[in-house]
Order: C-alpha cells, then structure tokens, then sequence
C-alpha cells in the first residue's frame, strides 16, 4: 500500500538525564500499515522507550517522529494509537466494562453507542459475562484481553504493546497470540509489538527489529515470510525453526547474551 | 432464605456466628462484673479513682437531660471541626498534588507542623473568636482533621501506578480528567483511612476545647464541673457518653466508606 508510512522513525535518539545513559541511538525504522512489526533485544535496548516515544509519552532527544505522517504529538492528541503495557493498568474502581469504555468516555461518545462498541469489544476478546466484573476478580489472561479490548475499543489504526504477555504463563501466552492474531486480521490495524520472546516475535510477526543495548540500536531487521494466518502447527513448520534461529543468531551477534547475562546476575545480587 | 425450618447450612452458618462473637461476648461480661464487684469489693478501688459501674449507670440516667445536651453541643463541635478540618485537607491535597513543586516545597513543614500538639493552641483560639463561641473548639477539631487526611490524601492521590498516567496520556486526557479518572478515585481508600483516624481527633479537640470555655452546658464542662463537685459518677458517665458518640462517628464513616468503595477488593470480599 502506497501513501505515508503508519510510523516513520528517523535518528531518533534518546539520552536520559544530562550527559547521562545513551538509551537509544540513530533509529530509523517504517511501518507500513497493516504489518505487524516486533521489537526485541534485551533488557535495556531502549524497546520499551522506543514503543513510548512513538506513542509521544516520552520525548526523544534527537530526531524525528512521524506517526499517520503527522508529529507524535498531534497523532497523540488525535487519538490515533492504543497502548497495551506489560500489567494491564485496569483501574479496580471501574468494571470491566467501564474500563473497555474508558477511551470511548474520553472520546465523548454517547452512552447507547458505547454500550454497543463494549459489547462488540467483549465478544471479541471473548469475554461476554465478565462486564460486571472487577478487575481484580478476573485471572491475569482475562486481565490482559481486557485491556486489549480497551486499546481496540475506539478503533486505533495503530496498536502499540509493551510486552503484554510477558507475565503470563506459556500457556495463556500462546493461546492469547492466537487471538491476537485473529484481532489483527479482522480489524486490519498495525501492530507494534516489544517482546524478550524470540518464538512469539517470530510467530506473530510480519517483520522482526533486532535491537541491541548500550547505546540501543537497530542492529538488524528479519522479513517473516510464515504463510498468513498463522496457525498452531505454524510453531512446528521447519521454516518457523530456521526464522528463529536467523533471530537468535542476530541477537548473539549483537552480544546480548552476555548482557542477559550480567542482568541475570544484577538482579539475582539484588 | 426461607420461612421454614433452618437449613443444616443455615444452622451451621448460625453456629459460626455465634462462635465469631463469643469470646466478644465474653470479654464485655468480664469487664462489667470487674468494673462492678471485682476493683472496689476485692481491690478496694476508691470511687474517686473509678466509680462503681451501677453508680455511673444511674448517673447516666438520673443526668440524662444535661448529659444529653451537652453531648449534643460537643457533637456539633466535633463533626463541624471533621468536616471543616477534612475538607480543607483534602482540598489542600489536590492542589499540592496538582502542582507537585509546590507540594514538594511544602511537604517537609506539613509533615514537622503534623508533630505540633494542637491542643496546646486551645486556650488560645478561645481568645480569637472569643470566649463563648463554639467555633474556638471547631478550629481545634478541624486542626487535628486536617494533617492526617492532608498526608494520606496527597499519598493516595501521588502514589498512581505510572503506566495508568501514561494511559491518560495516550488517551490526551487533561489534568483535570486524570485527577476525575484515576488520581482521586485512587485516593479514597487513603482518604477513609485517614477520615477514620480524624473522627476520634474531632472527638478529643471537642472535649479538650470545652475545657477552655465556650458554651457552659458542653460535655467537657460537665466532666469539669462534675469533678469539681466530686461527682465522679457524673463525669464517668459523660466520658463514657463521649467515647459512644466518637465510635458512632466512626462507624458512620465506616459505613460510608463500605459504601463508597464497593469496588474495592477488601470490600467485596467482606461481603461474599
């Protein structure tokens, strides 16, 4: 598809605090609409920062940012992305259901649509029952889709998620890629996803952006040319195998085993 | 629920009441029969030091007309000073957590003024409103009020998870709409925890602020004059008039409180 890229990074740089850490360095990164584009790299790649300062919550140091063509600022105020984080940032005081319409509130809709749009939103992440429910009565996987179900709600073109499965069980992580997936095709939006998964960028992506640390970099990018829709024996094909291995070599290359390394023992003397 | 004869779960439900309140129970029971017989039969407790409970319990009765008066006086003061106090507390939490150098700036006095023992100013306030007038007792209830549910609120409405400010933020939420959406209902539990404390402060700034002067017919001023006249049984009986109205206030505002947060897991849970 021709026209302006979704999301259009170029130098983009981060520096935290004066002269202090290089978080991330000479980005330059386009996302065609409809792809689904996945971040990865290890602890302290900038990913995260990079997912946040597309989405203008928090600034670069250097560089531009374009998102639907326009500045990150005005696409913010325009409501042109939905943010899913790794906790799924549901506020207890509100049901599910007024969490899925908080944006909608936001968005000054009127009452009777935003009923429709939760409903619509519910069957979608397949939650129709739990409207009523607290946050915290459901499990983290229902917390999760909820939330999910919050950044769809008001139709983003772009989804930006922060490792939203990272504190699931492989279980409920596999079956929610499925049906982020099944999302992704029905409503044809953007995806930009950070993950520390090598197995679930690989699965869920059209292409991988291999980040590596101090100072964060794009070191590589991986086309996944896996047949659309993805399946669960997708994760068997001997092509999955070789994407992943293509990954993980890259991911070597840029050392980040060794500063996996010195984190695991960071956060294990601590 | 049915009419009929009690289900075997509806009895055992019953039973597990009665053993929940029991040892409650039991204790109220011990302490009434030590109050009455046990310290002045036995320990020779003098009825200056504690009178008998059978005597307190007439004095409540045969005064209840100026006990209930002055319970009533002292009670406005009290609630007026809960009300003012917190409201203005609160208040001045929402500004402070609006502009955060500000409230940094101030924090460290709130906290130091917090440690000021406002009693002491008791006898003072009566000389600025004036000697008769009530409001010198609310100031000092509303004074007590007031830090505690400044600190909690500040805190309850500052300490937000930051990825549910970035969420507001990724919605273009204004400030006002993030302090409507997520910061004050995240103060509340905070802000009923520390409305819990303020009601017994409102009790004690009323009762201590009637010893300094105000209206003649007050709680405190029967406490003081019965004492005075070495009735102790009177002034027994009005302290114990005292402690009932500060639960009363208490559990109004945990009543409230329950209400207000149904929502909350330690609510809901209590319930099922």
């Amino acid at each position: 598809m021709s026209g302006p890229a979704v999301v259009s990074l170029k130098g983009v740089s981060k520096v935290f605090g004066k002269g202090g850490v290089t978080a991330l360095q000479g980005i330059d990164l386009e996302v065609e609409r409809g792809e689904f584009v996945s971040l990865i790299g290890p602890s302290g790649c900038g990913k995260s920062t990079l997912l946040r300062i597309v989405g203008d919550i928090v600034e670069p140091t250097g560089g531009d940012v374009a998102v639907n063509g326009k500045p990150a600022r005005r696409a913010r105020l325009d409501r042109d992305y939905g943010i899913v984080f790794q906790a799924p940032v549901l506020y207890d005081w509100r049901t599910v259901a007024k969490n899925i319409a908080l944006p909608l509130e936001m968005l000054d809709l009127d009452r009777s649509k935003r009923a429709k749009r939760v409903d619509e939103m519910l069957d979608l992440v397949e939650l129709t029952g739990f409207e009523k429910h607290h946050p915290w009565q459901l499990s983290g996987g229902m917390q999760q889709r909820v939330s999910i179900a919050r950044a769809l709600s008001f139709s983003p073109a772009l989804l930006l998620m922060d490792e939203p499965f990272g504190a699931l069980d492989e279980m409920t992580r596999e079956r929610l890629n499925m049906e982020l997936l099944r999302i992704w095709a029905e409503t044809g939006s953007t995806v930009i996803f950070v993950t520390h998964s090598i197995s679930e960028a690989v699965f869920l992506s059209t292409r991988v952006v291999v980040m590596s640390a101090r100072p964060g970099r794009i070191t590589s990018v991986v086309p996944i040319d896996l047949a659309q829709p993805r399946t669960y024996e997708t994760r068997e094909d001997a092509r999955f195998f070789e994407l992943v291995t293509q990954v993980r070599e890259q991911l070597h290359a840029t050392g980040a085993d060794e500063v996996e390394e010195t984190l695991a023992h960071d956060e294990g003397a601590s | 629920m049915s009419s009929v004869a009690p289900t075997a779960g509806e009895r055992s439900q019953l039973v597990e009441r009665i053993r929940y309140w029991l040892p409650a129970v039991v204790v109220f029971a011990i302490g009434i029969v030590t109050w009455q017989w046990v310290l002045p039969d036995l320990m020779h407790v003098e009825a200056y030091v504690l009178p008998r409970f059978s005597d307190v319990a007439t004095a409540l009765w045969d005064e209840r007309v100026q006990l209930v008066r002055g319970a009533w006086i002292t009670f406005k003061e009290a609630v007026g000073g809960l009300v003012i106090g917190s409201a203005i507390a609160f208040v001045s939490a929402l500004v402070l957590a609006r502009w955060r150098p500000f409230g940094d700036a101030l924090m460290p006095y709130m906290i130091a003024a917090n440690a000021i023992p406002i009693i002491a100013f008791a006898p003072i306030t009566n000389a600025w409103f004036g000697l008769l007038s009530p409001w010198s007792k609310i100031t000092i209830a509303a004074v007590l009020c007031y830090f505690p549910v400044l600190v909690n609120s500040l805190r309850g409405l500052t300490s937000v998870k930051p990825e549910s400010i970035e969420l507001m933020r990724s919605y273009a939420a204004s400030e006002t709409s993030t302090f409507l959406r997520v910061r004050i209902p995240n103060s509340l539990p905070y802000v009923f925890t520390a409305l819990k404390v303020a009601s017994v402060l409102a009790m004690i700034g009323a009762v201590v602020g009637d010893y300094f002067g105000g209206s003649t017919e007050s709680l405190g001023v029967v406490i003081l004059s019965s004492v005075a006249l070495s009735r102790f049984e009177i002034s027994w009986a009005a302290i114990l008039i005292a402690s009932i109205m500060g639960i009363a206030l208490y559990g109004t505002i945990a009543l409230v409180e329950r209400f207000v947060l149904s929502w909350h897991p330690s609510v809901q849970r209590r319930a099922t």
